[in-house]
């Protein structure tokens, strides 16, 4: 399991989201799932990344409640 | 009334002779063969340079060769990015043998190796057999009926039935329709080897005396459907047109044909009636052709069966003596092969086939085209797909006028 540093959470998130079709630049912080093109199936897949990697596991609830990339990377540093 | 005439106005291919429908014509023409170490694999297919990381990620092989297809069959049918009638009124039905297989192995692995949490979320709409036609639908905005079939073998020439009853009982003005198939994986490379119905030599020559099994394939067969009287109105170019569509089932065995196509004739000759057409008047017969002992010589017995002297006559080929079987996908492909063919106005050949089975006796088109004249201004042809499970299915298509 990795170290949950910020930095190292949004690197890994980052590169997780932009596998999965948006450019890598469009991937910021402040970007929405909406607008990046990321659905629910795309953050099942997400989650299950994030938890093989930092034992952090997002339920439906959590999902629902994200909206942006920085909403992800600062629930996955709270609770790794 | 009379029922509703149904035109093709558009096709697209992917096949192991090429990407699009033009290039699979000009290389069958030639005697060329897409079998390399004995698959017919799409070796020049590249998903990424038709499709975002998205759409690939989102698709199993066998709908992202049916999208591309889709693509060039739109564009050809001259729809341009928009759809020519209520999209409610254009339907999709898209054939499959088995569906999203590689996908179903991948996600397999993953489920025996890392566990339930492991396996994406993706699997599903990835392996399910519709999910081409769902993605055709999404692609491009089909919002009428969308279904897949499934008839092993016969799928895509079930498909084009389906649909161009669908268009002359009124449910639809046009139909995106063929097959799509992609099963060039460890686990169907086993299972039909383990039938003994693979070709053991990877040499697909139908109706040799030398062939030994079929050699598996992979691609996709897109044609556009239209309502004749409203695809005129809106000055498509037509391609031909789906006379008869014949269908039945042998009821015999799990995968072998009735030896002597007694229901393989049953559908040739409701084809021909539901066409109103002769077998005095085909000018040719695409056959299923599968290079396996038992299909070849079944068909052969059930086209003298249904059609009579005629049979001796009428020159027959197999397109899979080029491609291999393209399995669910195979039927769509040689109806667009044999519409082009007609076109040009010539009829392509069963290559490889030197060494002449005696007991099958019919003009195969060995080895070299030759020019087709018509009996008539619009020629006729029969197209044969047979499936394991007992499916007969049989199209009368006809060509355009030159």
């Amino acid at each position: 399991m990795s170290t949950a540093t910020p930095e190292a959470v949004e690197a890994r998130i980052v590169e997780a989201l932009a596998s999965f079709g948006p450019d890598v630049e469009s991937v910021t912080r402040e970007a929405t799932f909406e607008e990046l093109d990321i659905d629910s199936l795309d953050l099942v897949e997400l989650a299950q990344i994030v938890e093989d990697d930092y034992g952090v596991e997002l339920k439906g609830d959590d999902m629902k409640n994200m909206k942006t990339v920085g909403d992800a990377i600062d629930l996955v540093v709270a609770r790794a | 009334m009379s029922r509703r005439r149904v035109v093709i106005t558009g096709v697209g291919a992917v096949t192991p002779l090429g990407v699009g429908a033009g290039v699979l014509l000009e290389r069958w023409v030639a005697g060329e063969c897409g079998i390399v170490d004995g698959e017919g694999a799409c070796r020049d297919f590249v998903a990424r340079e038709h499709l975002s990381v998205k759409e690939i990620r989102r698709a199993d092989r066998f709908a992202q060769m049916a999208m591309i297809a889709s693509d060039e069959a739109l564009a050809d049918a001259g729809w341009q990015g928009e759809l020519p009638y209520d999209a409610e009124r254009v339907a999709c039905v898209l054939a499959t043998g088995i569906g999203g297989l590689g996908s179903l192995e991948t996600q397999h692995d993953a489920l025996r190796d890392g566990g339930e949490k492991a396996v994406s979320p993706l699997s599903v709409p990835l392996f399910m057999p519709n999910a081409g036609a769902g993605a055709l639908s999404m692609r491009h905005g089909l919002r009428g009926h969308t279904y897949s079939v499934a008839s092993a073998c016969a799928a895509g020439s079930h498909a084009i039935g389906a649909a161009t009853r669908m268009i002359q009982y009124g449910d639809a003005d046009a139909v995106v329709t063929g097959g799509g198939e992609a099963t060039l994986t460890p686990l169907s490379r086993a299972s039909f080897a383990a039938m003994g119905a693979l070709s053991p030599s990877g040499i697909s020559r139908p109706f040799d005396a030398r062939r030994d099994g079929f050699v598996m394939g992979e691609g996709a067969g897109i044609l556009v459907l239209e309502d004749a009287e409203k695809a005129a109105a809106r000055g498509a170019t037509v391609l031909g047109e789906v006379r008869g569509f014949g269908s039945t089932s042998d009821a015999f065995h799990l995968t072998a044909p009735e030896p002597e196509g007694t229901h393989a004739a049953g559908a040739i000759r409701a084809a021909l009636a539901d066409a109103g057409v002769r077998a005095e008047q085909v000018d040719y017969i695409n056959a299923h052709g599968t290079s396996t002992p038992l299909n070849d010589a079944s068909e052969t017995a059930a086209i003298k069966r249904a059609l009579g002297d005629e049979a001796l006559r009428i020159p027959i080929s197999s397109l899979k003596s080029a491609t291999g079987h393209l399995l669910g996908a195979a039927g769509a492909v040689e109806a667009i092969a044999t519409l082009l063919a007609f076109r040009e106005r010539v009829l392509p050949p069963t290559i490889g086939l030197d060494e002449p089975d005696p007991e099958l006796d019919l003009d195969y088109i060995p080895l070299v085209s030759r020019p087709l004249e018509p009996l008539d201004g619009k020629p006729i042809a029969l197209s044969n797909s047979f499936g394991f499970g007992g499916h007969n299915v049989v199209l009368c298509l006809e060509g355009v006028p030159a």
